[in-house]
């Protein structure tokens, strides 16, 4: 099933015969603080020429372009979300792994949190639904007929 | 010659398969009991015909018959055996041939083993069968044609393809195929079901064995694929939220949320309805996931529409059979009458809160999937959902999923005690605390989440064993007593507590290998040394190599701890002299359920190289667990009570020997 992930791993070394894996060593950062705040956005930012890789992940080298941007503006003094929004501007939302929330992507993020409120109620509609209903109270005549066999006595 | 019998054979196979879903048909809505006697020899032919004309493309790849141009594409005469085999299903055509070659053998298969159904359900189950089989035939011989030839075959075929010839690649799709097309037999089972508008126990006993057959195969077939991508992609990574994966990913959820319910059913009659809607379902997540990776719409929804035969084609298909199948359940439905009734607490209610939480997961990874495409294709808009979406949103449904798994098999039917489950289980709950604790001072805590997920693995392992404790009564019955009890217990018992058990291993390796793992990324030449969590890795020097292909650089590493040798590691970078593609075969060192992980960049002429080196503690588990878990589903399997046509002595034994049947 991984065919096509082949393929398009088939395609990417084609296209860059001999090129290495992701993050460089030339490209890390000496303060290991910020390399490590550098490495944890990688993760969330896509390569958009790859197939569903993170810039961390891939071998592309506009990966390793936006890796470089990346870590110049962290060197800046941007902070995290001043880098995103950069390079959102750059790029557009498409960069993100994890899409923004907003009126496009409200289905994506509401389905998960529907779907298990409406199991929740499907189950408990269901169960309502099965109980056997309550026992009627007694009519006049009933309750008359009961008093007069309680009070016969034994 | 034998190239056109295969393919007159797959024409026969689609008349065959016309007359398998059209005669027994009609023959079980006049209860016609001759016309429903067609189906079976109908579908052992059916077998018979496409294995004929799989095994006529097998024999072109064998004998490298590169008029056939199928073979000229995908073979080369310098492949070994194995790969020439192999490379029958590495393609498009090949792999839809594959797939159809499955859903008739697991037609065969009803048809052969299936003497305990009764003709009517048996004959609308292979009808069904017929149908989806009659539908992918024609697909293939309308768009996908294996067999033809060229005017003017070329002397060799393509170039080897390296990532091809990789043998975690080559059985990898047929196992998933299995699982995808094992589907196809519980759907058949809920269509019969809703044509016949009756469904009782007896149902839920027939369909389920195909269900956990199917399961089994597509849990190892995901596993393969995800040591495959471990090893294969070279930064250690081993799960991507990749939509190829997530294909195989929904049938899995669905499929185990399907084995749940029908256990519901086939002991307390209850959560009909929902069980025939799960067993629709799966199958149309296995026919989606066909579709997602068969039409090229994952590479990009333009691809797609610019060459859209083959995808359009799936789509009808995938239309048609999901459309037509909720159509009918919507029909039909209201006519199956509900079952048991059952208290919130209960084994019922635990297994009711298993599927909602299943279902939503699933819905979740379905949404991941398929709407960046949706939205593409009806805006223009392009977003990407990756890892960090399915982190926030599968992760938290899974968690309490994963934390109730213990409880489940603790509650009674009907009506349960949570209480007296949390007494049971507390022995484990103090136990896996304890054992965390222990460890989380031995080997540091890198982050609440991972510790707390350490603690839910073993949790998950401790139920799995309080459970067979408490049902064989361990500790509060004579040892003697105890063993007989252990000896009786039905191996479905020991089926559930496999699974259960080898899902907390699965996850215990994906935690530990990913929150206590360590990497080193840096430039080393011969003569440097790296220290990694303990060991140290040096670079000793570079042999080259020569294949029948490639030129091959292995890099040689020393690896000591505290000074003295504890092995050598060779990662390896190939240069394919043909094809101008370069590979890097990573370098893997097991210690126990550890591995040391290392893969090579660019070689410079000084000898510099990029060294990625992993430390992963008890990262094998992640799929030594799918393979429990697949064990767990091969016990249940042999379970005496899902064997054919033996379950009238056993019962008798087991009631004798005071085992509750469970």
């Amino acid at each position: 099933m991984n065919v096509r992930r082949i393929l398009a791993a088939i395609a990417l070394t084609l296209a860059l015969a001999g090129a290495a894996h992701a993050v460089e060593p030339g490209e890390m950062l000496k303060d290991p603080a910020l390399e490590a705040r550098a490495r944890a956005l990688s993760t969330e930012l896509r390569c958009m020429v790859c197939q569903n890789q993170s810039i961390d992940d891939s071998e592309a080298p506009l990966a390793a372009d936006i890796r470089v941007l990346l870590r110049e503006r962290l060197t800046a003094g941007d902070s995290d979300k001043q880098v995103i929004d950069y390079l959102v501007s750059r790029y557009g939302e498409f960069i993100l792994l994890k899409p923004p929330f907003n009126w496009d992507t409200l289905i994506l993020w509401a389905v998960p949190p529907l779907v298990l409120v409406a199991g929740g109620l499907a189950a408990f509609v269901g169960y309502r639904r099965r109980q056997p209903a309550a026992p009627k109270p007694l009519n006049k005549a009933e309750q008359e007929a009961l008093e007069r066999l309680l009070s016969q006595g034994p | 010659m034998i190239s056109e019998l295969g393919h007159f054979a797959l024409v026969l196979a689609f008349g065959l398969a016309l007359i398998q879903g059209i005669v027994p048909f009609i023959g079980a809505l006049r209860d016609d009991a001759r016309l429903q006697a067609v189906a079976a020899p109908a579908a052992l032919t059916q077998f018979l015909l496409i294995g004929l004309s799989f095994a006529a493309l097998a024999h072109a790849y064998i004998v490298s018959d590169f008029s056939v141009l199928n073979v000229a594409e995908n073979s080369n005469s310098a492949l070994p055996l194995l790969y020439k085999v192999t490379g029958v299903w590495s393609n498009h055509e090949g792999s839809m041939l594959l797939w159809v070659l499955i859903l008739a053998l697991f037609g065969a298969l009803v048809a052969a083993f299936g003497n305990n159904l009764p003709d009517k359900l048996k004959a609308l189950v292979l009808s069904v069968q017929a149908w989806i089989a009659a539908a992918f035939l024609l697909f293939i011989l309308a768009t996908s044609n294996p067999f033809l030839r060229l005017d003017n075959p070329p002397l060799e075929g393509q170039s080897l393809n390296p990532v091809l010839e990789d043998i975690g690649l080559a059985i990898h799709p047929p196992l998933l195929y299995l699982g995808y097309v094992g589907c196809s037999i519980s759907f058949a089972f809920a269509i019969a079901a809703l044509i016949e508008g009756r469904i009782d126990a007896a149902w839920a006993r027939w369909a389920r064995p195909w269900t956990l057959a199917a399961w089994m195969f597509l849990t190892v077939g995901i596993a393969m694929g995800s040591y495959w991508a471990y090893y294969t992609l070279g930064w250690g990574g081993f799960w991507f939220w990749d939509p190829v994966e997530n294909a195989s990913l929904m049938p899995w959820l669905a499929a185990t949320a399907l084995l749940h319910s029908a256990l519901v059913m086939e002991k307390r009659d209850a959560l009909k309805i929902w069980t025939i809607l799960l067993a629709i379902l799966a199958f149309s997540l296995s026919l989606v996931g066909t579709f997602l990776v068969r039409s090229g719409v994952l590479t990009s929804v333009h691809s797609f529409a610019s060459d859209p035969t083959r995808g359009v084609f799936i789509l009808v298909i995938l239309c048609v059979f999901i459309g037509g199948a909720f159509t009918l359940f919507a029909w039909r439905a209201g006519t199956l009458a509900p079952g048991g009734l059952f208290a919130p607490i209960s084994r019922e209610g635990a297994l009711v809160l298993n599927n909602i939480l299943l279902s939503a997961a699933a819905a979740t990874v379905i949404v991941g999937t398929l709407y960046p495409l949706a939205l593409e294709t009806l805006t223009g808009i392009k977003i990407s959902v990756g890892a960090p979406f399915f982190n926030l949103t599968f992760v938290p449904l899974v968690v309490p999923l994963l934390i109730i798994v213990p409880f489940g098999p603790m509650l009674a039917w009907k009506r349960g005690d949570l209480y007296a489950a949390g007494q049971r289980l507390m022995l484990a709950f103090g136990v896996t605390l304890f054992v965390t604790i222990v460890a989380a001072d031995i080997a540091g805590v890198p982050s609440v989440f991972s510790i707390f997920g350490v603690w839910m693995a073993l949790w998950l392992v401790g139920g799995a064993l309080s459970e067979i404790a408490f049902r064989i009564k361990l500790g509060t019955a004579p040892l003697g007593e105890s063993w007989r009890r252990a000896v009786g217990l039905p191996r479905s018992a020991y089926g559930t507590a496999l699974a259960h058990a080898g899902l907390g291993l699965t996850v215990l390796g994906i935690i530990v290998a990913t929150t206590w793992g360590t990497e080193s990324i840096r430039a080393m030449k011969p003569g440097d040394t790296e220290t990694l969590s303990g060991y140290d890795l040096t670079l000793v020097g570079f042999t080259e190599n020569h294949g029948p292909a490639y030129n091959e650089t292995d890099v040689h590493f020393d690896v000591r701890r505290g000074g003295t040798l504890v092995g050598t590691m060779e990662p390896s970078k190939r240069t394919y002299t043909d094809l101008q593609t370069s590979t890097s075969q990573a370098a893997l060192k097991t210690t126990w359920l550890s591995q040391l992980y290392i893969s090579i960049g660019d070689i410079a002429t000084d000898g510099t190289t990029t060294v990625r080196s992993y430390w992963k503690p008890l990262v094998t588990l992640t799929w030594l667990g799918a393979i429990v878990m697949a064990l767990g589903g091969l016990m249940s399997l042999s379970d005496r009570r899902l064997r054919v046509g033996v379950p009238k002595a056993s019962r008798r034994r087991e009631q004798a020997a005071g085992v509750p049947v469970e």
